[in-house]
């Protein structure tokens, strides 16, 4: 389970899978124990879906390399009879400090808003797994069947307690959040948003650490804490390097929070596109830049952290 | 104090507020873990450990949201009866103080974020927007009006379709890839777009399905075609039970990188030996998939059309950049919003009960699952 082989290592077994019909032409990769795709019609259909699923971003990606005019008169795919691209849109986007500006937000939203549910719905889902109590089950539901809630309906409510801060009869609960930095509330709001599915994922995995593991620990005088953070977290990290990637993708290209919870010096690059495909036709020729430009980030750290992707992963369970 | 912290914080340049509030955050994860490893232990000087922190963090906690002074001492009040309890605690003294140590930070941001929202909605959903009680009355409004059963009824389709088409289409893709040459390459064309925001991605497919009049030079991908083949282009969000099935398209678009990636990574995990024990016994590769590998990725199945299910209730942003501008296309989660914006909270409570009511089979299910699991260990 603790395995991270990378992708393109060759795994021990893959060759023993192959069919009979790749076996013919096994002589011409010898050298790797890879195999081609299972048969000609996957082979088809493989590609197929490839293209279907990559023709939309490749025409985003044609169009913002087109200059202004030929963006408003004609279809992308006339670049081909046409062959007329410039860096121009890439140039404007980036010396356009709103664009500039609000990518370095995003950032710093990203980042802390997928750390902190990550660290706090590992302490939840670890006492999930392997602390016994009363009416565990129900309040694991409890927190699963939250996922549910459509973040619209607790905007308001969320908004107003971060605004106004709590008050009683007696005197204030808490002070509320009103001008104290501008990216707090938007930090605490994904992380809340982001717990139930996190505990749940993280949950999967960490219960399926082997019961002796925790017990050979706990023999040798480890309480929770250590149990916690030298044994469940490393056994631990392909799961949450996934789920952090996959946090990372829907904060950094979250709108509805940004909207709400984000004010104007604060708002992340999706608000910012938002706002200018609004204003759709003066600065419309910019879209696809700048929604490329966006789209650079979660690409990287998809690339970064893949390795990760590949074994025994979110509730990669083969029990069950 | 903590809003002061934010304050201090908040004049930093942006970058560097990064890595500070996140070491802030790990360092007080890590005073909580080296409390929760020497919580059980014996010995007075744990004893008197054990007070301090059952007294001291409930006040510091609530002198840090800076509350007045007798919320102060309740909050005092409360861990003290906490340590008394934790020291009579039947499973050994420190028990209790771990359980609230390792689940309070999480249940008090979902308590606060999530569970008092749900049911402050729940008593709106049962009121008029002025706060007057009215029963059943937002309800019957929803049911009594055309337009909200096409909305209701696109809700309906949107969560039958998406969960899926993307998790067929993922798996598929992801069988076939499997331990090929350049898989890396083809994951990460289907993974693309989850990595495009849905304002991106409503930019890129209005280069899809475009429309300007016939004669004109078409934007889009779709009307090109259909002109290439002589045909006359259409305006095809117009068309009205058609584009919610374009919109959806675009959520498969997206979600089935989800499901690829996270799929194959669960076929990786299926033990080599069940495969080839299956092959041994002459089974054909579609046997195979069928009996050993589905079986043994079916709790990652579930995990993946339960995601995706609820993700395509929730649905929103799509319908908000792509169709509002349609007939038809509104979903539940969408009309919440609008509903919200003109100020009429009670209907637009009511829907979100309506939208619990939908996802209820969906968690029991996997209520049943997790119990099961459970039983097994």
């Amino acid at each position: 389970m603790t395995s991270t082989i990378p992708a393109d290592l060759p795994l021990p077994g893959a060759k023993t899978t192959q069919g009979a019909v790749e076996r013919a032409d096994e002589g011409n990769i010898t050298r790797r124990s890879k195999r081609r795709l299972t048969s000609r019609g996957a082979t088809i259909a493989s590609l197929v879906i490839a293209i279907l699923w990559t023709i939309p971003t490749f025409g985003l990606f044609v169009t913002s390399l087109r200059p202004q005019e030929e963006i408003t008169r004609s279809g992308w795919w006339e670049v081909f009879l046409r062959w007329d691209l410039t860096l121009e849109n890439y140039q404007t986007v980036l010396a356009n400090e709103d664009l500039s500006r609000s990518f370095i937000n995003s950032i710093v939203i990203t980042l802390p808003a997928t750390v902190a549910p990550l660290v706090v719905a590992a302490l939840a889902a670890y006492a999930f797994a392997w602390i016994d109590f009363k009416g565990k089950n129900t309040l694991f539901i409890l927190v699963f069947a939250l996922q549910i809630v459509p973040i619209q309906m607790t905007l308001v409510p969320l908004l107003t307690l971060f605004f106004r801060g709590l008050h009683t009869a007696g005197g204030t609960l808490f002070e509320g959040f009103q001008g104290a930095g501008i990216y707090t509330q938007v930090w605490i709001a994904h992380t809340i948003f982001a717990l139930p599915l996190a505990i749940f994922l993280l949950h999967n995995f960490i219960s399926e650490i082997p019961g002796e593991v925790i017990e050979a620990a706990r023999v040798d005088g480890a309480g929770h804490g250590q149990i916690f953070l030298r044994i469940v977290l490393p056994l631990t990290v392909p799961a949450i390097a996934s789920f952090a990637i996959f946090q990372f993708l829907w904060v950094w290209n979250d709108l509805l929070v940004a909207l709400i919870f984000a004010s104007g010096e604060a708002s992340p690059i999706t608000r910012t596109l938002a706002e200018l495909t609004g204003q759709f036709g003066r600065t419309a020729y910019l879209l696809p830049a700048g929604a490329f430009i966006a789209m650079i980030v979660p690409l990287i750290v998809f690339f970064a952290l893949q390795r990760y992707f590949v074994r025994g992963l979110l509730a990669g369970s083969t029990k069950g | 104090m903590l809003k002061d912290f934010f304050n201090w914080l908040g004049d930093l340049p942006p970058l560097l507020q990064v890595p500070v509030v996140i070491l802030a955050f790990l360092a007080a994860v890590g005073l909580l873990l080296f409390f929760l490893e020497v919580a059980p232990r014996r010995g007075r000087g744990y004893t008197i450990m054990r007070v301090a922190v059952a007294v001291l963090v409930p006040a510091f906690v609530l002198f840090a949201f800076g509350s007045v002074w007798w919320a102060i001492a309740i909050g005092a009040l409360a861990g003290g009866a906490m340590f008394l309890l934790d020291y009579r605690s039947r499973a050994g003294t420190g028990y209790v103080l771990q359980l609230v140590g390792f689940l309070a930070p999480a249940l008090f941001l979902l308590v606060i974020g999530l569970i008092y929202p749900s049911i402050a909605t729940i008593f709106q959903a049962f009121q008029s927007s002025r706060g007057r009680w009215v029963g059943l009355e937002n309800f019957a409004w929803i049911f009594s009006q055309p337009d909200n059963l096409v909305t209701i009824r696109n809700t309906i389709i949107w969560v039958l379709v998406v969960p899926i088409i993307s998790t067929i289409a993922g798996l598929a893709y992801a069988v076939f890839i499997d331990k090929s040459r350049g898989e890396k390459y083809f994951k990460i064309l289907v993974f693309m777009p989850m990595a495009i925001s849905f304002v991106g991605a409503s930019i890129i497919w209005r280069f899809i399905y475009g429309y300007r009049e016939a004669g004109q030079s078409q934007y889009g991908l779709l009307n090109q075609i259909v002109v290439w083949f002589g045909g006359t282009p259409v305006n095809w969000l117009q068309q009205a039970p058609l584009n919610t099935f374009l919109l959806i398209v675009v959520l498969i678009w997206v979600q089935t990188g989800f499901a690829m990636v996270v799929l194959s990574a669960a076929i990786k995990g299926v033990p080599t030996e069940q495969i080839e024990a299956a092959q041994l016994d002459g089974t054909n590769a579609w046997q195979r998939f069928l009996n050993v590998t589905v079986p043994g990725i079916r709790s990652s199945l579930v995990v993946v059309l339960t995601t995706i299910s609820i993700a395509s209730l929730k649905v929103f942003d799509i319908v908000r950049t792509m169709g509002t501008a349609y007939p038809d296309t509104d979903v539940i989660a969408n009309e919440m919003v609008t509903l919200a914006q003109n100020f009429e909270t009670g209907r637009s409570a009511a829907f979100a009960v309506l939208l619990f009511i939908l996802v209820l089979p969906i968690v029991i299910y996997n209520a049943r699952v997790i119990k099961k699991q459970r039983e097994i260990r």
